[in-house]
C-alpha cells in the first residue's frame, strides 16, 4: 500500500503546497488549528479539487492535471469528526449503506466481523439519535470498514468526544492498525497524545507546508519538532516490552537501553507496548546521580540541542537504539557543557512516564 | 344537506383536477426548489420571482396571461392543440391554472426542506462509493420527504380552493370547468340558492380538513421514521 501526495492549493492569501508518502499503518497528520490537515485529506479524498498537483494510491491516480476521480470512485473509506450518520437510518441500515456499493471482488472484513470488532451488536436496531458521540462514531467507523475501502481515512475523529468516550475508541483504532485487516489509515489530529499512540509515520504541518516527517519516534524525538509539538506536549515514543509486575505496584519494563520501573502499567507480561516520556520529565546529568529519588536512569549520549528563543532548550539523547527528548534551559546546556557525542545520564521521574498503547 | 347532482359533479371534478395538478406540479416543484436551493447561475433571482410571482398577481391577470398564452388563437395555445390538448375552456386548463397558482407553495416548502439538508450526508454517502443518483435517493430524498409531503398538501389544496385564475381561464361551464368554488360562487349568485352554497361549502371544508389532517398523520409517521423516535 502507498499513497503519494503532492498538492497545491490556495485560498484567498493562503497557499497550501504539501508532499508526503504514506506506506502501511497509521500516517498521523498533525498540526493547529488552520495548518491546512483537513484539505489535505478532503483533498486525498476527493470532496476539494486542489488547484495543482497529483495524489496516487498504489498506483491508481486519484489526481493530476488531467483526472479527477469523483469520491464515489476512490474506494477511500472516511470517518469525519462528525460521524455523519445518517438520520433516517438505523445503525443496521447506515452499516449496510456502507457494505452495498463495495465492488463484489473487493477485500475487506463482511458485516459479522465489524460488528464484531468495534462491538456494535447490541446497537443494531437503533437509531442514530440514540447514540452517544462514543458509538456514533463506531458506526461510523464501521460503515467505513464495510465500503472496503483501500485506505481509511479519519479527521479528527476523537476531537468530538470527552476523555472517557475517547479511550472508549483507541482500542478499537488500535485493533484495526494491528489487527490481521492491516487496513494503512491516514489521521488527521491536533492532539499529539493520540498521535504518539497511534501513529506509525509522522508528518507534522505548518501553515500550509510539511515541517517535519518520517517515523513516528525519530520525528517525536527530534527537538526541531518540539516548537510544533507545543513545549508542553513534546516528548519522545518508545517501545518497551513488560517484563515483570513487583509486588509494590511498580512494572518492570525492558527497553534498548536497559530496564525502567513504572506504576500503573496493567499490560500482561511479555506484551509490548509504547511509552510516552514527555520532555520536560526528563532531566540530563553529565554524572550518574547518586542519592536521588528517580529511580529510572539511563545512560545516553547527545544526539542533537536545540536552543529556542527563549530560555529553554531541547535536547535528544540517544539510549541504547532509542531516542529521547529532554527540555532544559540553556543556561544548563552551558554550564553542563553539553555537545553532540558526549556521554550522559538521562534521569526519569518513575510516575512521569505514561504508557500509552498497547501492541505492536 | 341539499347537495344535488351539479354540486357533486363539481366536487368530482375539482378532485380530478387537484389530483392531476399536484400530480404534475411535483416533479416541477422538487426541480426547481432543487436548483434554487443548490445551484448559483445569473437569473436564479429572476426565475424565483417568476415561480412566485402568482403568489403576488391577483388570480385573475394570472388567469388572463394563461388565456394570452394559451388561448385557442394564441401561437401556444394552437400548437398544443395540434397535437391534440386542448385547454381553454376544458378542465385541462383548470389543471394548468392551479398548477400555476399552487406553484410557488410548492416550491417554497421543498426548497426549505431540501436547504435543511446536511450536504455533508450527502459527501458521506459519496465517499461510501454511492452514485450520485443512489446519494439522492437514499439519503437526500427520504430527508426531505416531509417537505415534499407538505409542498404537495399545500398544492392539493390551493388546487382546491383555485377560482379567480381558473374562472378566468376555462370559465364556469357546468359539469366541464366548473369546480367547487366556481359553483360556490354561481350558487351566491342566484337569489334563493344560499342552501346549495352551504352544502357546497361544507364539502370544501371536509376535503380541506381531511387534507391537513392526511398530511399530519403522514409525516408525523415519515418524522418518526426519519428520527427513529
Amino acid at each position: 500500500m502507498s499513497l503519494d501526495v503532492d498538492i497545491t492549493h490556495g485560498f484567498g492569501d493562503f497557499t497550501l503546497r504539501v508532499a508526503f508518502e504514506a506506506t502501511s499503518g497509521i500516517t498521523a497528520i498533525f498540526g493547529r488549528s488552520g495548518a491546512g490537515k483537513t484539505t489535505v485529506i478532503n483533498a486525498v479524498a476527493g470532496l476539494l479539487k486542489p488547484d495543482a498537483g497529483r495524489i496516487v494510491v498504489d498506483g491508481t491516480t486519484l489526481f493530476d492535471a488531467t483526472t479527477f476521480l469523483p469520491p464515489a470512485a476512490r474506494r477511500l473509506g472516511y470517518v469525519f469528526q462528525e460521524a455523519r450518520l445518517f438520520p433516517h437510518l438505523s445503525v443496521r441500515d447506515n452499516l449496510e449503506f456502507g457494505a452495498r456499493y463495495a465492488p463484489a471482488d473487493a477485500v475487506g472484513p463482511e458485516f459479522g466481523d465489524v460488528t464484531e470488532l468495534l462491538g456494535l451488536n447490541g446497537l443494531l436496531d437503533r437509531h442514530p439519535a440514540k447514540l452517544s458521540g462514543g458509538e456514533m462514531q463506531r458506526v461510523a467507523l464501521g460503515r467505513a470498514l464495510l465500503s472496503k475501502p483501500r485506505m481509511l481515512l479519519m479527521d479528527e475523529p476523537l476531537a468530538s468526544l470527552d476523555g472517557p468516550r475517547k479511550q472508549d475508541i483507541l482500542p478499537y483504532l488500535e485493533r484495526l492498525r494491528d489487527g490481521p485487516l492491516g487496513l494503512p489509515i491516514l489521521y488527521v489530529s491536533h492532539s499529539v497524545e493520540e498521535v504518539a499512540r497511534l501513529a506509525d509515520t509522522l508528518v507534522l504541518l505548518k501553515d500550509g507546508a510539511v515541517a517535519r516527517a518520517g517515523p513516528t519516534m525519530q520525528v517525536m524525538a527530534d527537538p526541531a519538532a518540539v516548537p510544533l509539538l507545543g513545549v508542553r506536549d513534546a516528548g519522545a515514543v518508545i517501545e518497551a516490552e513488560v517484563v515483570a509486575h513487583a509486588a509494590d505496584g511498580l512494572t518492570c519494563l525492558k527497553i534498548s537501553a536497559g530496564v525502567l520501573h513504572l506504576p500503573g502499567v496493567q499490560a500482561e507480561i511479555g506484551t509490548k507496548v509504547r511509552l510516552r516520556v514527555l520532555a520536560q520529565d526528563v532531566m540530563v546529568s553529565t554524572k550518574h546521580p547518586e542519592g536521588l529519588s528517580a529511580q529510572n536512569i539511563l545512560p545516553a549520549t547527545i544526539e542533537a540541542i536545540q536552543k529556542g528563543g527563549g530560555p529553554g532548550a531541547a535536547v535528544s539523547l540517544r539510549a541504547g537504539q532509542d531516542l529521547l527528548l529532554a527540555r532544559i534551559t540553556a543556561r544548563a546546556v552551558t554550564e553542563l557543557d553539553l555537545k553532540v557525542g558526549k556521554p550522559c545520564f538521562a534521569i526519569l521521574k518513575a510516575t512521569s512516564v505514561a504508557p500509552i498503547s498497547i501492541g505492536r | 344537506m341539499s347537495a344535488d347532482a351539479a354540486a357533486w359533479e363539481a366536487l368530482r371534478l375539482s378532485l380530478w383536477v387537484s389530483v392531476w395538478a399536484t400530480l404534475l406540479a411535483v416533479p416541477l416543484a422538487l426541480w426547481v426548489a432543487w436548483i434554487l436551493a443548490r445551484r448559483d447561475f445569473r437569473g436564479k433571482a429572476l426565475l424565483s420571482a417568476v415561480v412566485h410571482l402568482p403568489l403576488v398577481l391577483p388570480p385573475i391577470v394570472t388567469g388572463y396571461l394563461l388565456l394570452i398564452a394559451f388561448g385557442r388563437t394564441a401561437p401556444l395555445g394552437r400548437a398544443l392543440e395540434s397535437i391534440g390538448i386542448t385547454l381553454a375552456f376544458h378542465w385541462s386548463g383548470a389543471v394548468l391554472a392551479a398548477v400555476v397558482m399552487g406553484f410557488p407553495l410548492m416550491v417554497r416548502a421543498m426548497r426549505l426542506a431540501i436547504e435543511a439538508v446536511n450536504p455533508k450526508l450527502e459527501e458521506a454517502a459519496a465517499t461510501l462509493g454511492a452514485p450520485r443518483w443512489s446519494v439522492f435517493g437514499r439519503v437526500t430524498l427520504p430527508l426531505i420527504a416531509p417537505g415534499i409531503l407538505a409542498g404537495a398538501v399545500m398544492g392539493f389544496a390551493k388546487a382546491m380552493g383555485e377560482f379567480g385564475a381558473t374562472i378566468t381561464f376555462v370559465a364556469n361551464i357546468p359539469g366541464q370547468t366548473q369546480t367547487l368554488p366556481s359553483a360556490i360562487w354561481s350558487a351566491l349568485q342566484i337569489p334563493g340558492a344560499e342552501e346549495r352554497a352551504v352544502g357546497m361549502v361544507l364539502m370544501a371544508c371536509a376535503v380541506a380538513m381531511s387534507a391537513v389532517l392526511a398530511s399530519e398523520a403522514l409525516a408525523r409517521r415519515v418524522a418518526a421514521r426519519i428520527t427513529g423516535a
